[in-house]
Formats: C-alpha cells, structure tokens, sequence
C-alpha cells in the first residue's frame, strides 16, 4: 500500500491516503499543505471518518479554506486552498 | 442512485444488528435472570460505541493531534468527560453506590503509561478507540486487538528463563502472600503479588487529611472530584488553550474589531475551543454522564443478586470452571477495555493447549470464563457492534484490509499497548480516565506516561512521513 501525493497541473496537486488509519491522514494532509504555495489547491482523497474531524479543524486553526467536501463510495474528498 | 441504494442497505444492517442484540439479550434472560447483569455490559458497550464512534472519541488521539496536527478537540473532549464523569462519581461514592476502587502507585504505572502511549499512535487508536473503530470497518484495528490480547495473556504468562530475572525480595514478598505456589508460576506473579500489591492505593477522600478537612460526603466532592480532577482539568483545558489556539484565535478577533483584545476575547477563545468540534465535546459530556450511570446500574445489579463479582453468579449457575479459585471472573463494574481481551487471548491459548490457569492473572484474579460468559468482553462486543450500528447509519462504514505497513504497526502497536496496560492494570479507560475521576492519583501518572509515549510516536511517524513524502516528490 502506498500514499500518493503528485503534481495535477498548475497549483493543483492530489494526495490519496485511501486505506490509511490515524493518524497518517492527518500528518500527510499537513505535509503537503506544508510543501504547496499560498493559494495552491489540494484535492485529498481519504477515507477515515475519524481524520476528517481533526482535519477540519486543522485546516480552520491554520486559516485554509475548505472549499468543497464530498462523499463518494465510502471515500471523503476534501478541496483545500492553501492559505 | 447507487450510493441510495448503499445508504439503505447501511440502515438495514444496522437494524439486524440492532435486533440480533436485542434477540441475544432475550435469549440469556430465558437462560436464567442472572445473565441479566451480563446483559447490562452489552449495552452499556453499545452505548458507548455508538458514542465514542458518532465523537470520533479517541484518547490517542488526543495528544497525538495535539503534537502532530496541533488540534485540541480530542483532549478537550476527555477533560469535558472527565469533568462530567468524576462529578457524578463523587455523588455515587458519596451514597455509597459506587463500585470504584483504586489502584497502587508506582513508577511502574509511569513506565506503563509510556509503553502504552507509543504503541497507541502506531496502532492508530488507544484500546477504546480500536474497538470502536473495528465498527466502522478498520482492519488496522482488529490486528492492534488481536495484539493487545494476545500479547496480555503471552505477557501475563511466561515463566521460565524470564523469571530468572525477577528480583528476589519479590519472590520473598509473594511466598508471604500465601497463594497456592502452582498459581505463582509466571514472572508477572511475582511481580504482580511482590511488588505492586506492596505499594499503597490512593484515593484522596480516604486520605487523613482530607477525611479530617471535609468530613461525610464532602470529601468525595472535594477531594476525589474537585482537586484530582475538576481542577487539573480546567488547568489543563487553559494550558491547552494558552500553547495551541489562543494565537490564532486573538489574531483573528483582533482583525476582527479592529484593535487590542481583552479579558472577555480570552474567554471566548476558551469556548471557541471547547465547542470547535461540537459532536466531540458533546459527545465528551454524554459519555461522562454514560460512565457514571454505568456504575450506578452495576451497583445496583450487585446489591438486588447480593453480590459483588460475577463470578459468583456463575458458580450459582453451576459454572465453576469459569471461575478463578477465589470464586471471581473479571468484572470491572465500570468501563473497562483490556483485561477482557486478555481473557480472550487466554481462552483462545488455552483451546490450544497452554496452561493459562496457572498464573495468578487468570487462576487467582479473573478466572477464564468461556467467552459467551465472560460479562467484561460483552462490554467490548457491545461497543464494536454500537459503532458498526452508528457507521452503518451515517453511511461511513467500510471494511478496510490492512495492507503493507499498517499491518506491522497494528500488531506492534497493539501488542505494546497489551503489555503498557498489564503492569500498570489498566489501560487509557481503566488506568486513566476511571482512576482520574474517582480520586486516584494514579489517573494522572499514567496519563502522564500515555502522553510521553504519544509524543515519541508521533516523533517517529513524523520523520517516517517525511522520508515517504520526499520520495513522491522526486517526481515533482
């Protein structure tokens, strides 16, 4: 099983954590956000309910914006636009 | 169309399982109305395993989140249960209606508390917490269980060339404790009868100086509630707040109005972090009131049989062989995750062939009950099953296979945390949160370990993340 974290295009990038537990949903969500550029978008695609709490409020304490959330199949996606 | 079809199919297993505990529990009542007090462990469990899965409510996460992600809902939501949970401890214990007693405080209970930390963040969940997430599908988790009772019953049992180890006033101290010597085989004997039993239990309302200050009913208020928990847990909720939000938060108020912040802003960071995850927190309150009503239904169940242990309702039913010699099984009379899956462990070893009664753990202490008898390990199937009902309900259910490394952190985790939770009797639940809210100061000193061994855990998956981001960079 391998985490995915790739460059989609301009600004865009995308990490998979699908099949990770806590806490590497969180802890990768993080470092990605931490190798992107202010106003770089992120798709994460995970699905651990319980990572998607601490996520949320990681994301509102450190001022980036959760712009889409969605369920698809038992997966979550989050858009998030770095701060 | 087809996540509909999905989400009714969820509902609909949800109601089975729901109905089949519902069928179990009739079909024990009709076996004999003594099962009745196994049947309250069932749903006692379920309830907390619809709350601990609807909270996220995880107490690895809560310092794990804290120093990996900087994010305090988790520990928030412990303090609030905490608070909660001792207040109506102290009441029950005040009417003599409570079945807690405290445990021996050692450095043992630290060093455990470490252990148990460390192994909690690589399993990805603290004992409570993997079995509620069992529910929802995470096989990482059912690997950190098989761990954590099979690497108990392992630990509790070997002899051998382990007990040369053992120091010798501990092998003095246990012969004067008179037990049947074929009981007194494995190392953890020793250590259990030897040293730990030598070391005094705490409860602050049973101190001199307490009972003296505040005598009656007093003294559980304001010895066992208000200074071993309501006041270290509002101090820790500011510690908390003062080192991880209130930065943040005084930025933006102050962006907000347009110059200095006050007293008043401060108080609304605090309840802005008590209330940043709302099912968190309100979750905290439920499960805090849950355990203290817990108690009082055991008591109550103890005091209408004439009781005080389970085990004794089984002889009366005839089933002496569940029993340890002193007439007992493990029965907590409270929340409590890891000693029975140790007994599963134990059951399952011994089907094979290992003589798991000759310990004190399971000959002398908590008997080895089949597991359709075993009250304790009904608790921990009620809270799989009342997460599995809650996940199915919120269409979050979804069976994960652990794969690659989450296997070998599973088992490791797991198994640390079986062997964190037996030396210091208990685990994030038994050791920490019960002990905390009854007045043991023992709470404390393990919950200071777990947080320790989080912070080393999460030092170590850290550094692991980062050698793994770095290699998909490459590509960049």
């Amino acid at each position: 099983m391998a985490m995915k974290f790739e460059k989609t295009g301009e600004g865009k990038f995308m990490l998979d954590v699908c099949g990770y537990v806590c806490p590497h949903p969180q802890i990768y969500c993080k470092k990605s956000l931490e190798k992107m550029a202010e106003g770089d978008v992120l798709e994460m695609v995970f699905d651990n309910p319980s990572s998607a709490e601490t996520i949320v409020q990681m994301l509102d304490q450190a001022g980036h914006e959760l712009l889409e959330k969605k369920h698809e199949g038992g997966k979550i996606i989050f858009r998030i636009q770095k701060a | 169309m087809a996540d509909q079809e999905n989400n009714k199919k969820g509902q609909i297993w949800a109601f089975i399982i729901t109905g089949v505990l519902i069928l179990i529990s009739l079909l024990y009542y009709k076996a004999n109305v003594y099962y009745i007090y196994l049947v309250v462990y069932i749903w006692f469990g379920f309830a907390y395993g619809l709350m601990l899965q609807y909270g996220r409510f995880c107490f690895a996460s809560a310092s794990r989140d804290l120093f990996a992600a900087g994010v305090p809902r988790m520990a928030v939501g412990i303090l609030v249960a905490l608070i909660f949970f001792s207040t109506i401890q102290a009441t029950l214990a005040s009417t003599n209606m409570s079945t807690f007693h405290p445990a021996p405080i050692g450095i043992q209970v630290l060093i455990s508390g470490i252990i148990f930390g460390v192994g909690m963040v690589l399993a990805g969940g603290c004992a409570s917490g993997s079995l509620y997430k069992i529910g929802e599908g995470n096989g990482t988790s059912i690997l950190a269980i098989l761990g954590i009772s099979f690497g108990q019953a392992i630990f509790v049992d070997l002899g051998g060339v382990f007990n040369s180890f053992v120091p010798e006033s501990w092998k003095v101290s246990s012969a004067a404790k008179g037990l049947p010597p074929d009981k007194v085989t494995s190392w953890f004997d020793y250590y259990l009868t030897g040293y730990v039993w030598d070391k005094a239990s705490v409860q602050l309302s049973h101190t001199k100086a307490i009972a003296n200050a505040f005598p009656g009913a007093l003294k559980y208020f304001i010895g066992d509630s208000l200074l071993n928990a309501l006041i270290p847990a509002v101090l820790l909720i500011i510690i908390i707040y003062a080192f991880y939000t209130r930065k943040g938060f005084l930025k933006k108020r102050s962006k907000a109005k347009g110059g200095a912040t006050g007293f008043g802003d401060e108080v609304s960071g605090v309840w802005n972090m008590l209330t940043a995850s709302k099912r968190t927190t309100i979750m905290g309150i439920l499960i805090g009131i849950t355990a203290g009503l817990h108690i009082y239904v055991m008591k109550g169940m103890q005091l209408k049989f004439g009781v005080n242990n389970f085990g004794q309702l089984l002889t009366r039913m005839g089933h002496t062989a569940d029993v340890s010699i002193r007439g007992t099984v493990f029965d907590p009379g409270y929340w409590y995750i890891t000693s029975q899956e140790a007994q599963f462990g134990g059951w399952v070893l011994q089907k094979f062939g290992w003589n798991m009664r000759d310990n004190v753990f399971f000959g002398v202490n908590n008997g080895l009950p089949e597991l359709w008898r075993n009250p304790a390990l009904w608790m921990s199937i009620g809270i799989i099953l009342g997460a599995m009902v809650m996940s199915l309900m919120n269409k979050e259910f979804k069976f994960k296979m652990p794969k690659g490394e989450l296997i070998a952190w599973g088992l490791l985790g797991g198994t640390l945390m079986g062997m964190g939770s037996r030396p210091a009797l208990g685990c994030n639940i038994g050791a920490f949160f019960i002990r905390v809210a009854g007045g043991d100061p023992g709470g404390w000193l393990f919950g200071l370990g777990m947080v320790t061994g989080a912070f080393v855990g999460v030092k170590f998956f850290n550094w692991w993340s980062e050698r793994k981001m770095a290699k998909e960079m490459e590509a960049f």
